[in-house]
């Protein structure tokens, strides 16, 4: 405890390229490319499936596939396989972020799935009978709709790319991770704690501002009814686990 | 393909230490979140802060609570009993709200019934509750399962052998065949503890398999 204490009250941890601001910013610019990027993939899919119904073993089985796969395997294998072909400063980079949005793509994915999937059918009946046509009903019915799972989705995806990102340090990238794997390698307990620590703040600040963007930007008349949103837990607790 | 012939021995003791490893927290995490779901579906009040204490360890990364854990336990940084009582906070924080969950989908008259039949309220939550939510609390545990054998290789970031040992070698190494080994004996261990799970919760709700599917 007195290690870790010194280390993180030590002015030179806080300093320059290699300072604790730094790294959680490194840290933070990872996740955010790859969520962006896994939203960019994984929603619009989502959304498809939902509404046409079509592919849906597929969301399944991907999302319980992706689960046994060994997140550091993949990651290692990856930079093995891709950074030679690559070389240079990217060669790190870019195989990481593509095994981070390999991760998040499943989780966001199943929740605009589930979400849309999980509309109350009368309601769709309902923009159908005014003539919406099938755009209309998505984007007017069932997206506003499904925003507390497509939220869910995109939260749990996050905290998997923050837990994933710190092992990306392994492969000689930033972020806190760095502090792990310095600290080990330096003997350096205190190092290796502070880091760990600051790594579990920030995923549960992250998972927090989620929380909270989640309640904002959620519809009023979706919200505050706790029947609807257990049942909306249940549906994605449905749609995640394996059948 | 060659390597891994050559190596039989060595993955297989790597694959039992990491069986070992991801399964203890899953039958400890069992042990643990049955009591606790059952004080979460009881006492209403109490559902909120526990469901949400045990969801917030759950956003803590694997490697930073490996990390984490000599400073609760008192223990080595390479000691595996890290690793198992990070997973044992895990598998805790997914079956809590698991078996609470399981609990309350035990239909309302089936517990009447019971009652109206003059078993108690211990034997009746033995007999009756826990069997009846089997189902759901399985589907909990086969999350927790596969994503306890991906998690558990992580650990060999800190030197404590296991299946991930595999990666850590073949990426020192710039070899690529022990990491696709381990990836493919990891899915495999994932897969027949998914399968182990549903044989057990198929053979302990016998009433189930005479039901017509709907």
């Amino acid at each position: 405890m007195n290690l870790l204490w010194r280390w993180l009250t030590d002015p030179a941890s806080w300093e320059g390229s290699a300072g604790i601001p730094a790294r959680v910013a490194e840290h933070l610019a990872y996740s955010a490319s790859t969520l962006v990027l896994a939203a960019l993939i994984g929603i619009p899919l989502g959304l498809w499936i939902g509404h046409t119904g079509r592919g849906r073993v597929l969301v399944v089985n991907l999302v319980n596939g992706m689960r046994s796969v060994p997140t550091l395997g993949l990651l290692f294998a990856a930079v093995l396989v891709l950074g030679p072909l690559l070389g240079g400063d990217i060669a790190f980079l870019v195989p990481s972020i593509f095994v981070l949005v390999l991760l998040a793509v499943p989780p966001i994915l199943a929740g605009a799935y589930a979400g849309v999937e999980g509309v109350d059918p009368g309601a769709r009946d309902a923009a159908r009978g005014m003539g919406m046509s099938s755009r209309e009903v998505l984007f007017r019915v069932e997206v506003p709709c499904a925003l507390p799972l497509i939220f869910s989705g995109l939260r749990s995806a996050a905290l998997q790319v923050i837990a994933t990102a710190t092992l990306a340090a392994s492969v000689s990238l930033g972020g806190l991770g760095r502090f792990l794997i310095d600290g080990q390698a330096y003997r350096d307990y205190g190092q290796m704690a502070g880091g760990a620590l600051l790594v579990a703040v920030l995923a549960m600040l992250v998972d927090l501002v989620f929380a909270v963007v989640q309640r904002l930007v959620v519809s009023p008349g979706l919200a505050p009814a706790r029947t609807s949103r257990r049942a909306a837990r249940r549906a994605a607790a449905a749609a995640l686990s394996p059948t | 393909m060659k390597w891994f012939l050559g190596h039989l021995g060595q993955v297989g003791s790597l694959m039992v230490n990491h069986a070992v490893l991801a399964v203890a927290p899953l039958v400890i995490g069992l042990l643990l979140a049955v009591p606790l779901g059952w004080l979460a579906q009881r006492y209403r009040w109490l559902r909120t802060p526990l469901i949400a204490g045990t969801g917030l360890l759950y956003t803590i990364p694997s490697l930073a609570l490996f990390i984490l854990m000599p400073l609760v336990l008192g223990t080595g940084i390479l000691d595996p009993v890290n690793v198992v009582v990070a997973l044992t906070v895990y598998t805790v924080a997914l079956l809590v709200r698991t078996v609470a969950d399981g609990l309350a989908s035990v239909p309302q008259e089936v517990l009447q019934a019971a009652t109206a039949m003059g078993i108690g309220n211990v034997r009746r939550f033995w007999s009756v509750e826990l069997p009846l939510a089997v189902p759901v609390i399985a589907a909990g545990l086969r999350v927790a399962a596969v994503s306890n054998v991906s998690i558990v290789s992580v650990a060999a970031l800190l030197g404590i052998p296991q299946l991930g040992s595999l990666f850590t070698d073949g990426f020192a190494r710039a070899f690529l065949d022990p990491i696709v080994v381990g990836i493919i004996a990891c899915i495999v261990l994932a897969l027949v503890l998914d399968l182990a799970i549903i044989a057990i919760s198929r053979a302990v709700t016998p009433w189930r398999r005479t039901q017509v599917p709907a």
